[in-house]
């Protein structure tokens, strides 16, 4: 292979309620600098770690989830290097006895699935965070806000198993989906995922680019990287092993340091912490690990009889997959994945919103009831997808919207009504017609749609219209 | 010296506020340096509540001297450096928590070697502290001032911390009695850490029943420390004549070792059973202490950056060069030795050769104790192999580590150790050390009472 790209993922476990080691709320986002920290997280002489039981459980969610295999006793050791943003001078993270060894993970692509494996999975505490009075370079100082200190994170690393940076974005996306099934990741808040890169094109170095800190950053970073090198390589210089920042407003990668000047982290274990011995806790998290993306997909296909292309769209979101169950409870499950997948998704989509914001402005019950009256036609698919713009930009009550709006379809028989009536009073037409001018029936439907505004479904109408012409 | 029963005895007619008034006389007279920082007006104030009749608990309206790397809330604790010297914990470490629900009355903060680096409390950045028994000579490390304050009746109670031998050493130089607790039995929580594997929190007293009393209220359950072995200690005095096991490696010079032996046909006499153990593994115990400790506190001491507390430099510079310039300025010659020392010992490349190789040591040294323990139900040796020292007289650091021969395996076993008085040598006071099993304090310091009669009619 021509590229070989590996990651070290770092996850926040956001969904948490409480810092890594101290009792601090993790639900600092919005809020002032500095206002979710205490002796321990801002690590002032004499305050002591107390393990968050919580955070281990969740970190064995993950680890069971990316199927690797968790480790019954774990160490704590600490990292030691400066820097600003780590209060005590070194971080609490997992060296040779981490949370655990191996896994995998699937993504799908455009050759086929492909197995992405796993090196570990390690737990360790989050810096705070440096943040500049207007930009980096004319900031005249740094301010630091330990509000993030101490936030519970995971770091997943992969082998070096990736070939594009497609598949890089395709490893991530898939992650996220798993972190977000296990109710531990929220993707949504911002520093939540960080990345670095290790990347390396046939007959050069490997180089890492640290801290990108979004998904579409890592794609960009890999891409531009990639091209990096294989330019130097054309011209015959050498890529050499360093490590590279990605500079993400100007999409490009830029030298930070060299391998000789790689920093020597002196880890040795936290001896404020005792080793955790995990046999009972492994057990304990396997009887509440939720359904996995893959199992429901199959799932959803065997119970709703649903195609496998909606089942696969379905469960790439929880929130939509359980969006829809819910609306599968009431109506067909065949219509409602179509609706859910083809319209609502488009619809939220378009307002950069997702399924969140589905269950606030339409409930799954509000859904399953228009779909019931498009079932029974009472309203048609463009009445349809008028409420379900109205309910998300405006709100309101689905019957009320339906009624104000006149979107209640017209009956089959007073269509045949119209249709007769339209006959009489259109004679020029009528004989275009059966001089076989195509356009004369879309004349007279025309017609009984302006008398209906617009009510009557237009493929129903012409059909009607074309059996009482051809029976005359 | 002052004890608790002889303070109680002059509260029955004096005034608390008038007694607490006589030892600051003392202190503000005294050429000791016992203390960094007095807190007066609080402690005045306390015992003004005593006398109204509105403080009780175990230890009310006694005086206790707190060394100054142990957090107190609202009062100045510099660990003896300058790096730390404004520095005001926003909270209480838990033994202070529980000396305030028991009624004591917190003196001051005693002075103590630099982060709690030394035998001697030279490297203290508040000066030396000076021999209650002889001004020239030292009072012993690192909780010096803690035992030259008892010694000097500036407190009736003092908190030491001990890592290799800091409350013990200081208590043998100063003639009062210091307990090293097992491991895990008294709350780190706000103890400023310098090797955190190593040390706890104990007391310092001016006899073994005041000592015990203090070590049941400092001990117990404290979640804050991961390290805590949640038990509680209740000081149960037995009278059994107990196997006592001399440590053949464990010595000192001729002075010592001559009063050691008086001391050991004293114990027989007595009537209890001695023998003799040999500990193979401590030859190599202060090489393997020395690496452990300087590795843990290398990476304890890297907070002090001046960025959030302690000390800062008015002006600024890049990051590097302002924590580089920081740390140079605000650490000693002592401390910067062992942040060196123990960074090379952690470095990629040497941590096989130095640290993994310390942590079998330790083992050994464990183990050793463990079948000796198994024979025996306590040990003996004296607590420092020579007398204190004139002041200056240990230029040397390796000189001065080497003193530290017969208390580091005790802090490497993570057993409890006290050391009693055995009386003095030319005027200077000596003591020896008792060693026992871990949570076994109760045997520990009832042969110490047994001991501490008989010392003090002899010697
Ligand atoms: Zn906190």
């Amino acid at each position: 292979m021509d590229v070989i790209i590996g990651l070290e993922v770092h996850v926040q476990l956001n969904k948490l309620k409480t810092k890594m080691f101290c009792p601090c709320s993790i639900d600092y986002h919005g809020d002032e600098p500095n206002t979710h920290v205490c002796p321990i997280c801002l690590g002032m002489p004499g305050a002591m770690p107390v393990l968050n039981k919580e955070a281990v459980k969740a970190g064995i969610k993950v680890a069971l989830a990316l199927n690797a295999e968790v480790q019954p006793f774990m160490v704590f050791d600490r990292k030691n290097y400066f820097y600003p943003d780590l209060p005590k001078g070194f971080q609490i993270s997992q060296y040779d006895h981490p949370l655990a060894w191996g896994g995998y993970l699937t993504i799908e692509t455009d050759e086929g699935e492909k197995k992405i494996t796993l090196k570990r999975i390690h737990m360790e505490e989050d810096p705070g965070k440096l943040s500049y009075k207007g930009s980096i370079t004319t900031a005249k100082y740094s301010l630091i806000d330990y509000n993030r200190s101490g936030v519970p994170l995971l770091e997943i690393v992969t082998e070096p198993v990736m070939n594009s940076p497609k598949e890089a974005r395709l490893f991530l996306n898939k992650l996220r989906i798993i972190l977000e099934y296990l109710d531990v990741f929220d993707g949504n808040l911002e520093g939540a995922m960080r990345v670095d890169a290790n990347v390396s094109v046939k007959g050069g170095g490997r180089v890492e680019i640290k801290n990108i800190s979004s998904f579409k950053g890592v794609e960009k970073a890999l891409t531009y990287e990639i091209t990096r090198q294989k330019n130097l390589i054309r011209m015959g210089r050498t890529v050499k092993r360093e490590t590279r920042h990605f500079d993400e407003a100007n999409n490009i990668t830029v030298s930070l340091r060299s391998k000789e000047e790689e920093q020597d982290y002196r880890y040795f274990p936290e001896p404020d912490l005792v080793p955790i011995y995990a046999e009972e806790l492994i057990e304990e998290v396997k009887q509440i690990l939720p359904e996995m993306p893959e199992e429901k997909r199959e799932r959803f296909k065997k119970q709703y009889g649903l195609s496998d292309s909606f089942a696969k769209v379905l469960v790439m979101d929880i929130k939509m997959a359980n969006y829809f169950e819910d609306v599968a409870k009431v109506v067909n499950p065949k219509l409602a994945a179509s609706w859910i997948v083809d319209v609502l998704r488009g619809e939220l989509n378009y307002r950069s919103k997702d399924f969140t914001f589905a269950y606030e402005k339409l409930k799954p019950e509000e859904m399953a009831k228009l779909l019931n009256y498009f079932e029974n036609g009472d309203i048609t698919e463009k009445g349809v997808v008028e409420v379900i713009r109205t309910k998300l930009d405006k709100g309101g009550n689905v019957d009320k919207i339906i009624e104000s709006k006149g979107l209640f379809a017209i009956p089959k028989e007073e269509i045949e009504r119209l249709c007769i009536e339209i006959i009489e009073k259109n004679k020029k037409a009528v004989e275009d017609y059966y001089a076989g001018k195509k356009q004369a029936l879309n004349f007279l439907v025309g017609q009984v749609m302006k008398a209906t505004r617009g009510r009557a479904d237009p493929g129903e109408t012409a059909k009607i219209m074309r059996i009482i012409l051809d029976k005359k | 010296m002052i004890t608790i029963d002889e303070w109680k005895e002059r509260l029955e007619s004096e005034k608390c506020y008038d007694l607490v008034c006589e030892i600051y006389d003392r202190i503000e007279k005294s050429k000791l340096n016992a203390y960094i920082t007095l807190c007066k007006d609080l402690a005045l104030k306390e015992a003004e509540k005593y006398d109204k009749g509105q403080k009780s608990g175990k230890l009310a309206g006694i005086p206790i001297a707190i060394k100054d790397c142990i957090s107190t809330k609202g009062i100045r604790t510099t660990c003896g450096s300058k790096m730390l010297e404004n520095y005001i914990p926003p909270f209480d470490a838990h033994v202070i928590e529980n000396l305030k629900r028991e009624g004591a009355i917190i003196i001051g903060k005693t002075n103590m070697d630099e982060f709690a680096m030394g035998t001697t409390t030279e490297t203290s950045y508040f000066g030396v502290v000076r021999n209650p028994y002889d001004l020239s000579r030292v009072a012993g490390g690192s909780s010096g001032g803690s035992g030259a304050c008892l010694g000097g009746d500036e407190a009736v109670l003092a908190l030491g911390s001990d890592t290799g031998g800091s409350i013990r050493c200081p208590a043998s130089f100063c003639g009062v009695v210091g307990l090293k607790p097992t491991y895990g039995l008294v709350s780190r929580y706000g103890l400023i850490p310098y090797a955190n594997s190593l040390e706890q929190i104990g007391p310092m007293a001016c006899s073994v029943k005041d000592l015990a009393l203090l070590l049941e209220i400092i001990a117990g359950k404290d979640e804050r420390d991961s390290t805590n072995a949640g038990r509680e200690f209740k000081f149960e005095y037995c009278s059994k004549k107990f196997k006592v096991g001399i440590v053949k490696e464990m010595g000192g010079n001729e002075e010592v070792n001559s009063r050691f032996e008086e001391a050991v046909e004293i114990i027989k006499n007595m009537g209890f059973e001695v023998g003799e153990v040999s500990m193979p593994s401590f030859k190599y115990a202060l090489a393997a202490y020395y690496i452990i400790a300087t590795g843990e506190a290398s990476s304890n001491l890297a907070r002090y950056d001046g960025v959030r507390y302690g000390f800062a430099l008015e002006e600024l510079d890049s990051w590097t060069k302002y924590f580089s310039k920081v740390r140079s300025l605000g650490f000693g010659e002592e401390v910067k030795r062992r942040i060196m020392l123990g960074t090379y010992a952690l470095s990629a490349g040497y941590y096989g050769k130095y640290y993994l190789k310390a942590l079998k040591v330790r083992t050994l040294v464990k183990r050793d104790f463990e079948s000796a323990l198994a024979k025996y139900d306590l040990l003996i040796s004296p607590t420092m192999p020579a007398l204190p020292f004139k002041i200056g007289e240990l230029a040397d650091p390796l000189t001065m580590y080497k003193m530290d021969v017969n208390t580091v395996p005790i802090n490497l076993a993570g057993i409890p150790a006290l050391s009693l008085p055995a009386g003095f040598i030319k005027s200077l006071p000596v003591g020896i050390q008792i060693m026992g099993n871990y949570f076994e304090e109760s045997k520990i310091l009832s042969f110490a009472m047994d001991l501490e009669k008989v010392f003090k009619e002899v010697f």
